[in-house]
């Protein structure tokens, strides 16, 4: 079972209260880009073995989405953090360093 | 007019608590910057209360002011006094992105009281309801078994219970089932 910590209620919530989202942090390729870049957005999603960013509603909560870092493999949770960032913040990036040195996620590591 | 109803109509079941509709409660969905100056006074002019802190409830019986997530309040008050303190409301907010919209007819409330309630409610809901972890003073937002639903304690053994009345016959029928008597489990 998934417990994260919601950071706006403050709730640590179960995975029963909450809505995954999908993949965290994609770039919107939209009218005046080029096929391959619409593709891309659009159908390519990492699928990564280890350290993954998602997006998360607190649905049967405050209803509001976050972000949260977590470990694909042993569902440990590395942090969750706030929905408006574009990019996940250096703490939660450090914290992921101090327990997976070496990881890299898409453009980030 | 019509004569407004509430959706059970005050239907109560007694087991190991005591389950009721509360009846009529006039609600009003305030959304804005909660740390706006003209929303806290909005929100002590309606209900006396001051202006609550995260996942706190201050209520006092018919009226009072819930934290529902960082920019959303539930503000209860006396359902003949809906339409005149939304007015108020409406009118104090008129320069405020604020948004003050009465909720009462979409909702239910339910009472659960008695020595069990805790277990009840804690039967229902993925929330540590210990009296160390749960207190007075303190709301939550969560599900019961498949819907949503948002409660607090009015004394140490009573909660308030708010649903989407929609969804009332459901949550009445759950709590019946989690109040049968014989169903205690001892952990609170």
């Amino acid at each position: 079972m998934l417990i994260l910590h919601c950071p706006y209620c403050g709730v640590d919530a179960e995975e029963t209260e909450l809505a995954a989202g999908g993949e965290a942090h994609l770039k919107r390729f939209g009218p005046g880009s080029d096929d391959d870049q619409f593709h891309d957005y659009l159908f390519m999603r990492e699928n990564p073995k280890g350290v993954h960013f998602e997006r998360w509603r607190h649905a049967n909560g405050c209803g509001k989405w976050f972000h949260a870092a977590r470990c694909t493999t042993t569902l440990e949770v590395f942090g969750t953090y706030s929905a408006q960032t574009t990019e996940p913040p250096k703490d939660i990036r450090d914290a992921i360093s101090a327990k997976r040195p070496g990881w890299k996620w898409r453009e980030y590591s | 007019m019509s004569e407004p109803i509430s959706a059970l109509n005050h239907a109560s079941y007694d087991g190991i608590a005591r389950i009721e509709e509360c009846g009529l409660q006039g609600m009003i969905t305030l959304r804005g910057d909660l740390s706006d100056k003209v929303v806290i006074k909005v929100v002590k002019d309606a209900t006396g209360q001051k202006m609550p802190g995260q996942r706190q409830a201050h209520v006092d019986g018919e009226i009072g002011v819930c934290w529902m997530s960082p920019d959303e309040l539930l503000v209860l008050v006396p359902y003949a006094e809906v339409e005149a303190k939304l007015a108020a409301m409406a009118n104090a907010l008129s320069g405020v992105h604020a948004l003050a919209v009465n909720v009462s007819d979409a909702r239910a409330v339910f009472r659960i009281s008695g020595a069990s309630a805790r277990e009840v409610l804690g039967k229902l809901a993925p929330v540590d309801l210990s009296p160390a972890a749960f207190g007075l003073g303190q709301i939550r937002r969560s599900r019961l078994a498949q819907v949503a639903g948002a409660f607090w304690l009015d004394t140490d053994d009573s909660f308030r219970v708010v649903c989407f009345r929609s969804a009332a016959d459901y949550v009445f029928k759950l709590l019946k089932v989690a109040a049968q008597p014989g169903s205690e489990v001892g952990v609170y």
